[in-house]
């Protein structure tokens, strides 16, 4: 059967099901946060809040291992031996309780990260046998737009399961052929009528969503206003670099990389990174191409709403899923920044 | 690469050292992997990421010509953390490297063209592979005319090449420092001023450009005060990189990424992107 509904009561006893094949993350509270965690029996989950952190952390974590070095001493004097050893991740994996703007932001990462001309070696071994069981959305938060930009609270794009929320339980959909297996290890009874109900609920949640942001015309006036350091230095003001924006958000993907270690032996790792920082672009010489905060805002809305649209067939980076509104400290909205963009007249300048 | 992981180095031992001034030095290495070595191929203009395992990587030009594949070479600026851990390094010190990476100069389209070299500091090390690529196919180009700068005579690389170019009767060299110096006995003058006194025509003629930003950018406009079409002026950028591949998000301009996209743009390309230089 594709279309079940499963009790509340019943999900602990799925997941248990699940986890015996593959790491189950699943979202739970911690420290006031709803974060993903392996799931484990007994675990505690959170299934009505939006995730404060994304599923992006599960097929590329905050920091990973490249690769590991030695360097040993040469016995007859010569030259240390050096050598490096990849070290490539094994993970098979169920996301459980995914937001539709998380499973999308998923989706710039396999553009960005696995694509004809290059293929992230560690990127594609964690997603490669990762499944998602996603959780439609009911009721939008305040910070919502997903439908902006090209999603929506029951987009069941890059899902394997959907699961709509409906009184003490969830219809549960088959999406994919996957999603039909771990769908068959669910204790469910028919979906009935209440398949129909809990879409009305999805339907509701769109049709509460704000008004579109005209993307297009975003794109058009970005050239207009790129000059303005008045009106970027306006929209930054308040921003304080801190990154939360850019660690929360499900498409961003900026990395570091550097060596932890001794002279003999450590590894090099890769660790997430932010446009918002100084350092992201200041180079050895001291030359920084985008010195000024107001600069580097600049490139990341540009980067969302235009740069990545450029390359990727109109496609915006950014996923309407507000995670970077909730938790910015000083109250950035990207929201606010796009309308004064489609609102930018080159008249009144 | 020829490895499937764009961010795993291949091993390299370090064959020869040049000291070329007091903050450059010249590294010319060769894959561990013999097979490796035999098979690899770049075209001037591609870089490469040296890693020092430990301490970090940094991206640097391969200023070798693939006409010449004895070694890949790197001419390395003492700048940060990584470049002054490089210069300690000595003969037979073995490092990572991932190579070839990035675009290339566009050598068909230069065949049949008269070519300006404009070159300042350890800007010179781009134009160095394509120079000597360009003199090994020499009947593939026309004029050939190298306006090279530095601060002061100590800071003048390649002191071997500049000796043999000097000699050479198929090309033209002028070499320039910023300030008068006891012995110097070339041009005095910041690059783009020599430039303009120079009075190249820029009639069939491409201009390749490299050296610190607020060069490009005044020699830029020397080109185009000289008559130089956009489209005729080339230049290699350099940004903050880590992975060299794409994927980190750090060397954007605009839509465009300076490791995959670049290095080497044309000024008609720059223009159009945002001024973010």
């Amino acid at each position: 059967m594709d279309t079940i509904f499963i009790q509340r009561t019943d999900i602990g006893r799925w997941l248990d099901r699940l986890a015996e094949e593959r790491t189950v993350f699943a979202p739970t509270r911690r420290d006031g946060a709803v974060v993903y965690r392996p799931y484990r029996t007994g675990f505690v989950l959170e299934l009505d809040a939006m995730p404060t952190t994304s599923p992006k952390e599960i097929v590329f974590p905050q920091n990973e291992t490249l690769l590991t070095y030695s360097r040993a001493g040469n016995a007859s004097g010569g030259a240390p031996k050096v050598e490096a050893r990849e070290t490539l991740p094994e993970q098979k994996a169920v996301i459980f309780g995914a937001r539709p703007c998380g499973v999308n932001g998923l989706g710039v990462f396999d553009q960005v990260f696995d694509n004809d001309k290059t293929r992230d070696a560690y990127y594609t071994a964690r997603r490669k046998d990762t499944r998602i069981i996603t959780f439609a959305c009911d009721r939008p938060r305040s910070t919502c737009f997903c439908t902006n930009v090209g999603g929506g609270p029951g987009d069941a794009a890059g899902s394997d399961v959907m699961l709509y929320p409906l009184g003490d339980g969830f219809v549960a959909e088959a999406v994919t052929t996957g999603g039909k297996a771990m769908l068959s290890l669910a204790t469910g009874a028919p979906a009935g009528d209440r398949e129909v109900a809990a879409k009305a609920l999805v339907e509701t949640a769109r049709e509460a969503m704000p008004e579109p942001l005209e993307l297009a015309r975003i794109r058009e006036n970005f050239d207009k206003c790129f000059n303005d350091m008045e009106f970027w230095e306006e929209q930054s003001g308040k921003c304080l670099s801190c990154g939360a924006c850019a660690y929360l958000c499900p498409s961003c993907h900026c990395f570091n990389i550097t060596d932890e270690g001794t002279e003999s032996e450590g590894k090099r790792l890769r660790s997430w990174d932010n446009c918002m920082s100084y350092t992201f672009t200041a180079e050895a010489s001291g030359h920084n191409p985008r010195a000024a905060k107001a600069m580097r805002l600049r490139n990341r809305v540009g980067h969302k709403f235009v740069y990545f649209p450029e390359t990727h067939e109109g496609e915006v980076a950014c996923r309407g899923c507000g995670r970077c509104i909730v938790s910015c400290p000083s109250s950035v909205d990207i929201r606010q920044i796009a309308k004064a963009i489609q609102e930018y007249c080159d008249d009144d300048k | 690469m020829t490895t499937n992981n764009p961010l795993m180095p291949l091993m390299a031992t370090i064959v020869e050292t040049v000291r070329e001034t007091a903050n450059i030095k010249t590294f010319r290495v060769r894959l561990d992997d013999e097979a490796a070595m035999r098979d690899f191929t770049f075209l001037p203009g591609q870089v490469g990421q040296l890693s020092l395992f430990g301490v970090g990587e940094s991206t640097f030009v391969i200023n070798s010509s693939p006409t010449r594949m004895d070694y890949l070479q790197f001419s390395i600026l003492k700048t940060g953390e990584v470049t002054a851990a490089l210069h300690r390094l000595k003969t037979g010190d073995r490092i990572g490297v991932r190579a070839p990476l990035g675009n290339w100069f566009p050598v068909e389209l230069l065949k049949g063209k008269d070519i300006l070299f404009v070159g300042g500091g350890i800007g010179m090390a781009p134009l160095r592979t394509l120079l000597i690529y360009m003199l090994d196919n020499r009947n593939d180009f026309g004029k050939i005319t190298l306006l090279y700068g530095g601060r002061s005579p100590g800071d003048m690389a390649f002191q071997e090449d500049l000796k043999e170019w000097a000699a050479r009767q198929d090309m033209d060299m002028v070499l320039t420092i910023d300030n008068p110096a006891d012995g110097w006995a070339h041009e005095v003058g910041l690059i783009p001023n020599v430039l303009k006194e120079m009075k190249p025509t820029p009639e069939n003629c491409i201009a390749v450009t490299c050296g610190p930003p607020i060069m490009i950018k005044f020699t830029v406009m020397a080109l185009q005060e000289l008559g130089f079409p956009d489209e005729s002026i080339i230049t290699t950028l350099e940004r903050r990189m880590k992975c060299g591949v794409g994927l980190c998000g750090r060397c954007n301009i605009g839509g465009k990424y300076v490791c995959v996209d670049g290095p080497v743009f044309s000024w008609a390309e720059l223009k159009d992107l945002p001024q973010e230089l």
